[in-house]
Order: structure tokens, then C-alpha cells, then sequence
């Protein structure tokens, strides 16, 4: 069975991100960026799928422009078989993401999609669940775990108030969540030889569907500034303040 | 048109998620119906009747619904939400599985954990961990929209709605469900507790039988940060921050928790914030109203304690 996994290029997690003067984006240029940490766990599933036997072939996916391909090959560092970069320009949005992404798994026809729950740069957390209603599959979704049993996957997943767990009948799309697993460290040798694996390139625009953006962005702004506060010295002190605050 | 809220429940009760929902969706100014889903919705549908604001109560009744899956939710939105001009629901785990399938389905974009509201179609959402604001128009004929609960107040009793039943849609094939484990806790829900005691990884195997008491007597919630929760200390459901549950109460207070960016993501709208750690140079500091310099496992059960007197 093949699994395709789907991976974003995002802003690291470690940097602060800072807002154009004028309001209308943020500034990206020069900024480390790198692979979505929810997409890194969906890969790492998917080595582990193979390492079981489960799974035959990986086959990891980015959308966006070429500089996109150095996610692609942290993949392949990772263990991936082969690489698919859908160039396109401009914005994209979950929609359009997840139409492109239905029109690379009809060409692939693989029997598990692997995606992170969310991205942390827009945090919308919908490509997943937008990709397997386009595909007719099901989902499951913040998955923490998975097992495949015949043509089923057993899921189960993190919701409010505890854990939920599901069977799919495949092929399934799977979103992954923090504890899914512990993404492998990638070596240095690896990733030499990630540089020899094949990156396919296709042109979005070829793939015959409207990706443009429904969602217009009017400007972006930072939240307000929380007040600092002071320091207390003793439990005592805390506890006056909290009582004067009415909040005990 | 009108304003479709999915409604969230446990069978007796809605959950506030649904009344704040209901809130937000006065932003329309529109008649506002409530789509229940479940196995038997009568008492809860006697319940949602009697929100204010709202109009309608639809209820379908299907076994599939005893445990909804994102498959068969997204194809009851779909059934009837070509004559609505919005969808609408809290941003918890059951929206955020069923809602972006409803909105593919009905080829519209989904905006999700929204904090403001201009009608008919202008959102305010937190990107990037909250460190951002963005402001976007949606150009699409319905909006599928989720709000965060922190930004909408839940609205009360007193309403006197209709209720209809509709039929369900057929049973997915695809999927069904198999189990679940419940934390059983006789606290108050995270998301909408008015105190919430949050601890870091610091407090090890003591999670609970240190900010135990403390929650007890203050009637709160208790949080947790993402290395309490990934050292299984605390479990995954009450993780705050960035990719766990966003909480705004009364009273936040913070034991050992450092304060990395994206648990402040989850908690910087509390009204009042307490942090207790012992490095005087924790980020946590800098968000906090009162911080108190200590080691934690002396100042929590000396603050329990002092609030008992």
C-alpha cells in the first residue's frame, strides 16, 4: 500500500514572526523557515507504517513555490521514497490546497493520506478533513495513534474530554496530532542522500482546478499588549492581591 | 436566510460552546436555527428551545448520531445548509472535524476560531499562534464559520423556539465507531471553568496531588502545559495553548509553567494571571499580573491553605 503525506513549509516555530509597517502581510524574507511540525509527526507515521510492513511506499507532497522543495527533502531525508512538488504562485488556502492535493492522490492512488492537524502559521486546521470529503474517504482526524488491520485503519483520536477511537474502511486521509510520535532525528548523511531522490515537479495550473483564494486578507494587526504586572513577595502578599482583585 | 448553528451535547445538556455560539451568531442579524444531531434529542431539544435568540430547533434523530461521526455530521450540514447563509459553531474538536468536510462539500472556504464578527462576511481570527491578527473578507455564498468561546459571551435562557425533526441522511459506509475513553472529572470544563490552575512538567508525578486542592477549593479547572502532558503527567485534554484548548477565566493561575509562546497563546486573555515559578526570569512573568517568585511544591499547598482561612 502507498501512503502520501502531505507537508507545508512554514515559518520555524522558534521564530518570532513580525508584521509589515503597513499592515498588510508579515515579513518572511530572510526567516528560517521549515517544515510543519504536525506534517514532520504525519511522515514519521508513515516510516513506521512501512517499517511495519503496512505500508509499501511513502510519497511526501508540498504545494506552493519551488523554494518549497527543501521541505520535500526533509522528507526524503527522513525516509520517504519520492517527492511531489506542485508549483503554484500566490496564496493558498485550505480549499485550494485540498484540491490540489485530491488531484495529486488520483494520480497516486494511495491507500493512506497522511497530513498534520494543523499548520502553525495559519493554524486553520482544515486540509485534511477538506481533502478526504473531496476524495469521498474518511477521516481521521488528531490521531494518536494508528493501526491497520486489513482494509480497515483503526484511529484513535484526541478529542474534548478524553480519546475516541474509529475504524476507516480504505483508502482513508489521517490527521496527525503532537503524540502521535516522535519525529527521528534527521542525519547529516541522510540528508546527502535525500539530494539524489526524485522530486517530480508539476504545474498546479495544469491539474484543472480553481485554487484561487475565496478568503481576502484586509490587513493583520498584533493582539493588545497585556499590562505588566508586579511582583510579590510572599503567599500572603498573593493572596491579599487576589482577594482586592475579587477573583477568590 | 438564516444562520445554521451546529449544536454540541451530550445527550442532557448543550454545551456552552453552543450558547456562545448563539451569541455570535446575532452578529447577522438573521433568524438563527439550531441543527441538533443525536440518538434522542428530545431533552435537549426542550433545552435549545429555550435559549434566547434562538428561532428553531432542528432535530435529527439517527443511531449514527448515538456517536456522530465527521462523515455522516458533514453530510446533515450539507442536506440543509444550501439555504442558509451561514454555519456556525464553537471551535472544539467535534466542529473542527465535522465542519472544513461540510464546507468542501458545499465548495465554500471555512474560517475557523474567529474572535470578531463584522456582518455579513468580515472576520477577525488569531494566526500564528495568536502573535497575529488577521482581518479577511470571504467572498463565498455561505460561511462556514467557528468561533473561538472566549470571545463571545453564551447566551441565556429565556427564548421560546419551534421544533422541527427532519430525517437524517443515510449512514456512512466508510467509517464507524468503535470506543472512547471519558476523563472523568467531577471539575468544571477547561474551556469555560472561571479558574483555571495550570502546571508545568516541573510538577512531575505531584501534578494532581499538588493543584488538586487547589482547584477543589477554588471550584476550578485544571491545565496543563504540552511537556506536563508529553511527560504523561497531566492527560492530553487539558493541554493549553497554541494546538490545545484556548481558555480566557477569571483567575489563570500558572504553577511552574516557564512560559513558552505557545501556551501563552492559549491563556493571555485571562482576566487576572498568576504565575508561581521559582526562575524569577520565566517568559510566564511578563503576562502576569501578580508573580510570585517561589518554589512551587512550598507557595501551592501554602496558598490553598491561605485561601481557606
Amino acid at each position: 500500500m502507498k501512503a502520501l503525506v502531505a507537508v507545508k513549509r512554514v515559518v520555524d516555530h522558534n521564530v518570532q514572526v513580525h508584521i509589515k509597517p503597513d499592515g498588510s502581510g508579515l515579513e518572511t524574507a530572510g526567516v528560517k523557515m521549515s517544515i510543519n511540525p504536525f506534517d514532520e509527526i504525519a511522515v514519521e507515521e508513515a516510516l513506521r507504517l512501512k517499517e511495519r510492513g503496512v505500508v509499501s511506499e511513502i510519497v511526501a507532497v508540498t504545494l506552493g513555490e519551488p523554494v518549497a522543495q527543501d521541505v520535500l527533502r526533509h522528507a526524503l531525508a527522513m525516509g520517504a521514497d519520492r517527492a511531489v512538488l506542485v508549483e503554484a504562485h500566490g496564496e493558498l488556502q485550505p480549499l485550494g490546497v485540498a484540491k490540489l492535493l485530491k488531484a495529486v492522490a488520483d494520480r497516486e492512488q494511495p491507500g493512506l493520506i497522511l497530513l498534520g492537524k494543523q499548520a502553525i502559521d495559519d493554524d486553520a486546521g482544515q486540509a485534511g478533513q477538506m481533502l478526504a470529503a473531496l476524495l469521498g474517504a474518511a477521516q481521521g482526524t488528531f490521531a494518536s495513534a494508528v493501526t491497520v488491520n486489513g482494509d480497515e485503519v483503526e484511529v484513535v483520536r484526541e478529542v474534548d474530554g478524553g480519546t475516541e477511537t474509529v475504524a476507516l474502511k480504505l483508502p482513508a486521509v489521517l490527521t496527525a496530532d503532537l503524540r502521535l510520535n516522535e519525529p527521528r532525528f534527521v542525519k547529516l548523511p541522510n540528508l546527502m542522500m535525500a539530494k539524489k531522490k526524485p522530486i517530480e515537479q508539476l504545474a498546479a495550473d495544469s491539474l484543472g482546478v480553481d485554487y484561487a483564494p475565496r478568503l481576502k486578507r484586509q490587513k493583520v494587526g498584533t493582539p493588545p499588549h497585556r499590562a505588566p504586572g508586579v511582583k510579590v513577595n510572599s503567599v500572603a502578599e498573593l493572596v491579599q492581591k487576589l482577594r482586592e482583585a475579587k477573583v477568590v | 436566510m438564516s444562520v445554521l448553528i451546529l449544536a454540541e451535547h451530550d445527550g442532557q445538556q448543550l454545551k456552552q460552546a453552543t450558547r456562545q455560539a448563539v451569541t455570535a451568531a446575532q452578529s447577522w442579524g438573521l433568524p438563527v436555527h439550531l441543527l441538533l444531531l443525536g440518538a434522542d434529542t428530545a431533552a435537549v431539544a426542550t433545552q435549545a428551545a429555550q435559549v434566547a435568540g434562538v428561532a428553531r430547533v432542528l432535530r435529527v434523530d439517527a443511531p449514527q448520531f448515538e456517536h456522530p461521526l465527521a462523515e455522516d455530521v458533514a453530510a446533515a450540514i450539507v442536506n440543509l445548509a444550501r439555504d442558509y447563509k451561514v454555519v456556525l459553531a464553537g471551535h472544539t474538536a467535534f466542529a473542527k472535524n465535522a465542519l472544513p468536510r461540510a464546507a468542501a462539500l458545499l465548495d465554500v472556504a471555512m474560517l475557523a476560531d474567529v474572535i470578531a464578527i463584522t456582518a455579513p462576511a468580515t472576520y477577525v481570527r488569531p494566526v500564528y499562534a495568536g502573535n497575529v491578527l488577521a482581518t479577511v473578507e470571504s467572498i463565498d455564498p455561505i460561511q462556514v464559520v467557528t468561533i473561538r468561546a472566549t470571545a463571545f459571551a453564551a447566551a441565556e435562557t429565556g427564548g421560546g423556539a419551534e421544533v422541527v425533526s427532519l430525517a437524517a441522511p443515510a449512514a456512512s459506509a466508510a467509517s464507524r465507531w468503535v470506543s472512547e475513553t471519558r476523563n472523568v472529572s467531577d471539575r468544571p470544563e477547561l474551556a469555560t471553568a472561571r479558574v483555571v490552575i495550570s502546571g508545568g512538567r516541573s510538577l512531575g508525578e505531584r501534578f494532581e496531588a499538588v493543584l488538586g486542592p487547589l482547584a477543589q477549593h477554588l471550584h476550578g479547572a485544571l491545565g496543563a502545559t504540552r511537556a506536563a502532558v508529553d511527560a504523561g503527567f497531566a492527560p492530553n485534554d487539558i493541554q493549553v495553548g497554541q494546538t490545545g484548548t484556548v481558555v480566557a477565566p477569571e483567575l489563570y493561575i500558572a504553577a511552574g509553567v516557564s512560559g513558552a509562546a505557545q501556551h501563552l497563546a492559549g491563556m493571555k486573555d485571562s482576566k487576572v494571571i498568576v504565575a508561581i515559578n521559582h526562575d524569577p526570569d520565566a517568559a510566564i512573568f511578563q503576562v502576569a499580573d501578580f508573580g510570585l517568585v517561589a518554589d512551587l511544591f512550598d507557595a501551592i499547598p501554602q496558598l490553598t491553605a491561605a485561601l481557606k482561612q
